[in-house]
């Protein structure tokens, strides 16, 4: 029989009250700090939904012609104004074809959503790749760097113009006059803004690189593309995160801007630029034909820039404590 | 610093010379074909001597070089002809427009000050504003006023400029009737009166304009002072006893403005190309409509030759702010 000697007191561990915080739950926390970040965070899906299931519930064609119904102002506009042209039928107003602008205004911020992702997702991939392999492989740093200097010094609006307006006849040639401009303004889009996340992501390879864990995976014989893969990239995602929000920004502005130009999408494909653009004639009769898009993208970019703030707080762990 | 300066301008040089290339070999390997507009009933023999009243004959290298010694040779020639009244590039050949069968330089020359006055003076007006508010707020973290500025300046980062000039123009203009919505460029300001409608008309681009630039530099000259006022120089400053207002306008401001001259310099070709939006929308005649006109008119050297020159403005302000960033800190001055 042996006595349990009591303990002495600095050394009785208080057993913890509760399983420990995970990762995602602090970032979780420090993200619902940020109202901002909600607040964007929360519209983004709300704009998503509205683009996706907008079709579904809105019974209008964009692109069907009401002859009898055109120009109508928005149901709203009856309230000051009553002599205004309104009807329940289209409670958003039609434009000077018939068109029924809610519809439009779904439609156009399907493509202008979808051009967005696939050229932030197309500069992220093109962004992360040169930035891994220039800080992991030391010989072909020095060239990739300039590289991405030489392009980052470029005109990109003046060279973004050019590049649609010259490669734009053979590709609509080739794909139809959608898809070929779909495919044109993603690939300029993303071949012209990946150099911030390759800048960012270098710098926290190299950093990464140093450290001991990626020492120990070497001393074992691992690849260097497994080391990559499985050491090196899920330590990175925080900074990727955070540049893809800036590069959705950019890309939905940058295809409205090209719409808006005149060198965007064919003018019977809506996009919010493109409505826009279309609608500035007759701002001074229709302002809400102005409205409408112009709101929809700053809404969009301010909910994205924000969101991309609140991720940049929450996944920082030097700030995630206090 | 004399060396530091030296080899930022040898890096330079290369740069320029491959933006040349990537932007000659963009429009040259484009599929379009300037012919393309010429009547079918025009013989071969006939297009082809066109193509080489165009300059088109010679093989893709050869005129490459041309370019390059047209543009960094036989234009600065006639400049300094025109300036000193010699003679140095007569009967060379210029760069020619093929809209206007002129010079291409001659109508940069003609468009540039409208470009200038307006995007100049939306970026001296957008500093102005910006600095004061990023000072203050960040003297004042956190306060109402902070939250307030970053508020402002996220929707300035956001607001597309052919949104928020559309918005201007609807409010301003066509609602309240204060200012006008076209940026007339034929007016002489030559009295008074006249200098008033030159402000009226500017109000609306530079607000744009400067809007954007306000919401980055103020956020800049922010996160600039917060970086200093926590640092020891300013405790001690307080502590021999100097004035609150002495140490935040004198000792703060001058090291947190380092960073910030950089970044103004840094802005100043990006302004440019955002200007070309703005132009469109003011209809101000600037060298961003005339890059816009030649491009629907495939007027292919002045399209060349206006990205170029954009192209060169990134360059030198980036080689600007490198030296005066080196100027200003001696401690990045690694030679």
């Amino acid at each position: 029989m042996t006595d349990v000697a009591p303990r002495p007191g600095a050394l009785a561990d208080p057993v913890p009250e509760g399983p420990p915080s995970s990762q995602m739950r602090d970032i979780w926390h420090q993200f619902r700090k940020h109202r901002g970040a909600l607040f964007g965070g929360g519209f983004l899906i709300f704009i998503t939904l509205f683009v996706l299931v907008g079709p579904y519930v809105w019974p209008f064609d964009p692109q069907q012609l009401d002859i009898r119904n055109k120009d109508l102002r928005p149901i709203y506009v009856a309230l000051w104004d009553g002599d205004a042209k309104v009807a329940w039928i289209h409670p958003f107003g039609t434009d000077n074809l018939g068109r029924d602008i809610m519809a439009n205004m779904i439609s156009g911020g399907r493509a202008s959503m979808a051009v967005g992702w696939t050229a932030m997702l197309l500069s992220l991939i093109i962004g992360t790749a040169i930035g891994v392999i220039s800080g992991y492989f030391k010989s072909l740093d020095g060239l990739l760097m300039r590289f991405t200097d030489l392009v980052l010094s470029l005109p990109i609006l003046p060279l973004l113009l050019v590049a649609v307006t010259l490669f734009r006849q053979p590709l609509r040639a080739n794909f139809g006059p959608e898809t070929g401009m779909f495919i044109l303004i993603v690939t300029v889009i993303g071949l012209t803004s990946w150099m911030n996340t390759a800048r960012i992501v270098r710098g926290e390879i190299l950093a990464l690189k140093e450290r001991e864990f990626v020492l120990a995976a070497r001393s074992i014989g691992t690849k260097p593309f497994t080391i990559i893969r499985r050491h090196l990239l899920p330590n990175v995602v925080s900074p990727i995160m955070v540049s893809a929000t800036l590069g959705l920004a950019t890309a939905i502005i940058t295809e409205s801007a090209l719409s808006f130009l005149g060198v965007g999408f064919p003018s019977d494909f809506p996009t919010w630029g493109k409505i826009l653009s279309d609608s500035v004639p007759r701002m001074a009769e229709f302002p809400e034909r102005v409205m409408l898009p112009g709101l929809a993208i700053s809404l969009t970019v301010l909910s994205v820039n924000y969101l991309g703030d609140g991720l940049r707080d929450a996944l920082d762990p030097r700030i995630r404590g206090r | 610093m004399f060396t530091y300066t030296l080899r930022r301008l040898a890096i330079s040089v290369p740069t320029l010379i491959l933006i040349s290339l990537v932007i000659f070999l963009l429009l040259e390997l484009a599929p379009g074909d300037p012919m393309a507009q010429v009547p079918l009933t025009v013989p071969p023999e006939v297009k082809e001597r066109m193509r080489e009243a165009l300059g088109l004959g010679e093989p893709m290298h050869i005129r490459y070089f041309k370019w390059l010694q047209q543009f960094f040779v036989i234009e600065p020639l006639h400049l300094i002809d025109h300036w000193f009244g010699t003679t140095f590039a007569e009967g060379s050949q210029r760069v020619i427009s093929w809209q206007t069968r002129s010079p291409v330089m001659d109508i940069v020359v003609q468009r540039m000050p409208q470009t200038l006055w307006v995007v100049g003076m939306s970026y001296v007006v957008g500093i102005l504003i910006a600095l004061p508010i990023g000072i203050y707020s960040a003297y004042k973290q956190y306060s109402v006023f902070d939250q307030a500025g970053t508020l402002v300046s996220m929707i300035g980062f956001s607001v597309p400029p052919f949104f928020s000039g559309v918005l201007v123009i609807v409010i301003f203009s066509v609602n309240l009737g204060w200012f006008p919505s076209i940026y007339d460029t034929t007016h002489v300001v030559n009295d008074w009166d006249s200098f008033k409608i030159q402000l009226q008309q500017m109000v609306l681009p530079v607000m744009v304009l400067a809007l954007q630039t306000t919401a980055q530099i103020s956020r800049f000259m922010r996160a600039s002072m917060l970086d200093n006022l926590g640092q020891d120089y300013v405790r001690t400053a307080r502590a021999k006893g100097l004035k609150e207002g002495a140490v935040v306008m004198v000792h703060v401001l001058r090291n947190s403005m380092i960073p910030v001259v950089t970044v103004i310099a840094l802005g100043i070709p990006a302004i440019f190309g955002g200007a070309i939006i703005t132009e469109q929308v003011f209809k101000v005649n600037g060298i961003g409509q005339l890059l816009i006109t030649a491009l629907f008119a495939n007027d292919l050297p002045m399209v060349q030759t206006l990205t170029f020159i954009f192209a060169i403005l990134i360059v030198v302000f980036n080689l600007i702010a490198d030296v005066l960033y080196g100027i200003l800190d001696p401690r990045i001055r690694y030679d």
